[in-house]
């Protein structure tokens, strides 16, 4: 049996491994792989989220279990300090010496400090491992509030400012170049992004090199070639890295000037029993410091040892997405041409911090590469465009300002991409491979795509062009693509709605067994718990089992398995006597309190025993349940209107009361959110909203499917000038609509999106009873406003459902594994280790 | 709290040496779980009518070290029951205690026996 040593257990070391024994010749080989660090090799390139959650588990790649289980000898901990290439030996720190037949190097690199005077005082950092993020994390711990900077504008840089920010430090970025990511953007698309930075709390500082690190002992500051300084008491090197290639001077292997070590297209290095790969590699006189060309790599490595032909692609791709503190940046192809050689179509919004270029060829018919700041969500498509060489449309600029005028859009369907086009980079998966998957394999989800070709499981940025691709190729085999909500059901939401509405089916076990298959899971049965509640409006008491656990119990779960509870507060008005009973209920259960975006107060920390003693008194005070906790009606939110403001045209409190009443208790697919303005100043943010109404001279203006959140959404416009029972009941059609169409867990605003004919259809059904439901829909909304009932006080009178809030059913004692610390004279859950 | 994590050890049913009495069968939601508590330990046991099943596992989610899991949804992936943990949804098989949908540790699962409508949990200490 030949032996294989992989020497590195990094990002790339372990692609290899999992490529290795993937293959069916692999089992032929003997497998051994030594790591420097104690862990396993885990995600680097998503590092800066061990800042935000601190487990450093969630990165690994793959437990040691998974070596173990496929037969993979793996020893962390243990640096390899020689290769003795004569006798194929390589020597380990601990004096351990094991021979090969193919040695891999997949040693990586380090960060490169630049040798600036000063640089050995304290709090100076680099940013690679997670030791060295323990060890920064400790160090800023102790310096909370002051200033931080981080040395490299490049993409890591700036991972590393989003970081600093996140160990609540005031962070600034001192870069050399002058202009951001270097690399991978122009000036003007640098200086969108350094707007967008500078916006979300981060400083910016261009053209900067750097003479000194100041301070005694520790660092105090920095000092520029100009004599200015910037006084910071931390500092992260992001400057670039070098290869770590000093092995390959123990053997005599040829390496580049500037480090590297050499390798041909079969990842070869001078000696032909030696591989090198990923950012160790010198392939093309340069070193890749991006995963995607690190895994193709190791593809080639491991085919070339099993006997394969596989040879790395002549020129690498350095195309990037990524998300930088939410704003998107992207750059492909070759995002820099000069004018002899393309003409450049550039579109900016500097008030909203768009910049898009893309770079055709002098003839319009090729896409030559581009850059995306501020929306990257053509990336794919534009991708495809460049490296297929496919034609461009009649417009090429339609390409970033979309089609204006008449149908259909600029980019063209993905069914017209060749096979050739890879769709997955990460893992080099081609649109050929994906519909085979489809059409020949039987695949027919993108899970079960990601099964069996691995796509998506890398960045995760191609799966909306995956669904796609799936989707077309279903129908391109004659099948109607169904929309199951899981596995138990082959139907969409809207579909079983009507099952359950038509067969007068009452309980979730009735409906799997005359329609289902199997015993259900997580996925339908909210899903179908929505339905019968929107169906019968019944409460979450009844079927509590199928509920999401914030349902079940009617309550928040938060971080440490305590429960948070709100009140409703409708329109956000609220008298002095009810805030103090608030106080009171809240420092008898020792809560932690706090004013919620929605107009009213959270108190958190309460024990599963404590609910329904808490709600007990809370109704007795004239409070009812808020539904914080289901999908289902929130607040509606209101300024405070005519009564009086001195601009107010109409009594916005007065109808964001009467609003919320109305709909308070309907359960939905995903939660609703309202608001009442009482002029254009819009201080309620109604246009933020699932459903706003703006008082204007004449009316209501009324306004739809706009929501907040991570993708946020204007409303679009329903009805103007409209008196209120209009108004009232265009937003009553509009919400029924919504709850018996929607897919599960879909805000209205992706609904809208969704729906063909988009707000004219919309407005058809509303407005002008396009589809003769109008009567049945306003009759159902007036069945559950004459239904509600406050499912808290269903809980506290009816002893069964109380005997629910019990956290032990053998012992009265309480969950003593929760712990709470002081903060700011409240208190808050102990951290997550 | 992670030495928490040390304190759940799986017990196949041949290893049982004490049934613990934990609760009568009314106590246990249909298709549901609940908390039991024996000695130190939390043990989550769910009642999974639909398949005449009992089962029982740590309360410990080895995600976040929060003792939730006897508030989680149960259902089948394929054949293979589980639990999903109700904070952010990793699901665990009620057979084996493996994590289906990560990479998580596998959790702790216990035996259960129904006798004269009492649920008890098989422990091997």
């Amino acid at each position: 049996m030949k032996t294989v040593l992989v020497i590195g257990n990094g990002m790339v070391g372990y692609k290899f491994c999992e490529k290795f024994v993937a293959q069916e010749a692999g089992k032929n080989f003997r497998l051994i792989v030594f790591g420097e660090e104690p862990r396993v090799a885990y995600d680097r390139v998503h590092l800066s989220e061990f800042f935000e959650n601190g487990d450093a588990e969630k990165l690994t790649l793959a437990p040691r279990s998974w070596y173990a289980k496929n037969g993979i000898e793996l020893y962390t901990n243990e640096r390899v300090v020689d290769i003795q290439k004569e006798t194929r030996t390589i020597i380990t720190l601990s004096k351990k010496s094991f021979s090969y037949d193919y040695l891999v190097l997949a040693t990586g690199s380090v960060p490169f400090v630049p040798p600036i005077k000063g640089v050995d005082k304290k709090g100076v950092f680099v940013y690679r491992t997670i030791e060295d993020l323990e060890e920064t994390l400790s160090y800023a711990s102790n310096i909370k509030g002051s200033r931080a900077a981080v040395l490299g504008g490049g993409l890591l840089g700036l991972e590393a400012a989003k970081a600093v920010k996140d160990m609540g430090l005031e962070p600034h970025v001192v870069e050399f170049a002058p202009r951001l990511m270097p690399r991978q953007l122009d000036d003007d698309g640098s200086a969108a992004l350094a707007t967008k930075m500078n916006e979300l709390g981060i400083s910016v500082h261009l053209n900067k090199v750097t003479q000194q690190i100041l301070g005694n002992g520790s660092i105090q500051g920095m000092e520029f070639s100009e004599g200015d300084a910037l006084s910071v008491e931390m500092l992260i090197i992001s400057a670039g890295i070098r290869p770590r290639d000093e092995l390959a001077k123990t053997c005599d292997l040829e390496v580049g000037i500037r480090g590297g070590i050499v390798v041909d297209n079969t990842m070869r290095t001078s000696d032909p029993n030696i591989f090198a790969i990923g950012e160790v590699a010198l392939y093309n006189q340069m070193i890749y410091g991006l995963v995607a060309p690190g895994y193709e790599m190791a593809q080639v490595a491991v085919d070339q040892i099993l006997g394969g032909e596989t040879l790395m692609a002549k020129s690498i791709d350095m195309s990037t997405k990524l998300k930088l503190i939410g704003v998107d940046v992207a750059s492909f192809g070759n995002p820099f041409t000069s004018e002899e050689e393309a003409h450049a179509i550039v579109f900016e919004n500097k008030l909203q911090g768009l910049y898009k270029r893309i770079n055709v060829s002098k003839d319009g018919k090729k896409l030559l590469g581009g850059i995306l700041v501020g929306d990257a969500s053509d990336y794919n498509m534009l991708l495809q465009l460049q490296q297929n060489e496919m034609p461009l449309p009649e417009n090429p600029e339609d390409l970033i300002l979309g089609a204006r005028g008449g149908d259909g859009a600029a980019m063209g369907n993905v069914m017209e991409l060749p096979d050739e086009a890879v769709i997955c980079s990460c893992e080099s998966v081609t649109k050929g491979a994906i519909c085979c998957a489809v059409i020949e394999g039987g695949h027919e989800s993108v899970k079960s795509i990601a099964k069996s070709t691995k796509a998506t499981t890398g960045c995760g940025g191609c799966k909306p062009m995956i669904s796609d691709l799936v989707m077309e190729s279903l129908k391109s085999l004659g099948k109607t693509v169904k929309i199951r909500i899981c596995e138990h059901f082959d139907y969409s939401r809207q579909e079983l709605y009507d099952i359950v509405k038509l067969r007068n089916i009452q309980d979730y076990d009735e409906l799997l067994d005359t329609v289902g298959q199997g015993d259900g899971c997580e996925v339908c049965k909210p899903a179908v718990a929505a339905i019968f509640a929107s169906v019968y409006n019944e409460t979450a008491n009844r079927q509590e089992t199928i509920q999401d656990s914030n349902d079940r119990y009617l309550a928040n779960i938060q971080r440490n398995g305590t429960y948070s509870v709100v009140p409703r507060v409708a329109g956000g008005e609220i008298t002095p006597k009810q805030l103090m009973a608030l106080g009171r209920i809240g420092m008898k259960y020792d809560l932690y309190t706090k004013i919620t975006g929605g107009q009213r107060i959270d108190m958190f920390g309460a024990e599963l025993h404590e609910l329904p003693l808490i709600w007990e008194e809370l109704i007795k005070e004239g409070f009812e349940s808020g539904h914080a906790y289901g999908k289902a009606l929130r607040t509606v939110k209101s300024c405070v209107g005519s009564t009086w403001c001195r601009y107010g045209m109409d009594e916005s409190v007065s109808f964001a009361i009467e609003i919320e009443n109305r709909y308070k208790g309907i359960r939905s697919p995903h939660k609703m959110k309202g608001g009442v303005s009482g002029c254009i100043r819009e201080c309620a943010e109604a246009r933020c909203k699932d459903f706003g109404f703006i008082a204007v001279e004449g009316g209501w203006n009324v306004y739809v499917c706009g929501n907040g959140g991570a993708n946020p959404k204007h409303a679009e416009l329903l009805a103007e000038k409209v008196d209120k029972e209009t108004a009232v009941k265009y937003v009553d059609r509009f919400l029924m609509f919504y709850i018996k169409t929607a897919p599960p867990l879909t805000r209205t605003a992706a609904w809208l999106e969704k729906l063909e004919g988009g707000i004219t259809y919309l407005k058809n059904v509303v407005i002008h009873d396009s589809l003769g439901m109008g009567e049945e829909l306003d009759a159902e909304m007036q069945q559950y406003t004459d239904t509600y009932k406050c499912e808290w006080k269903e809980a506290v009178e009816t002893p069964e459902i109380r005997a629910r809030y019990t956290h032990f059913v053998n012992s009265e004692e309480k969950d003593s594994n929760i712990e709470f610390v002081p903060m700011r004279g409240q208190k808050m859950p102990k951290a997550w280790t | 709290m992670i030495s928490a994590l040390n304190t759940f050890q799986a017990t196949r049913l041949e290893e049982v040496t004490i049934w613990f009495k934990a609760a009568e069968v009314s106590k246990f939601p249909k298709n549901g779980g609940a908390c039991v508590k024996y000695k130190d330990k939390q043990i989550a046991v769910f009642n999974f009518t639909r398949k005449g099943e009992w089962y029982a596992c740590q309360n410990l989610c080895p995600h976040k070290m929060e003792m939730v899991l006897s508030r989680g949804m149960v259902g089948v992936d394929g054949d293979q029951p589980k639990v999903a943990c109700p904070l952010h949804k990793n699901t665990f098989s009620l057979k084996t205690g493996e994590n289906l949908n990560g990479n998580l540790d596998a959790i702790a699962t216990y035996p259960v026996r129904i006798e004269n409508n009492f649920v008890y949990i098989g422990f091997s200490e």
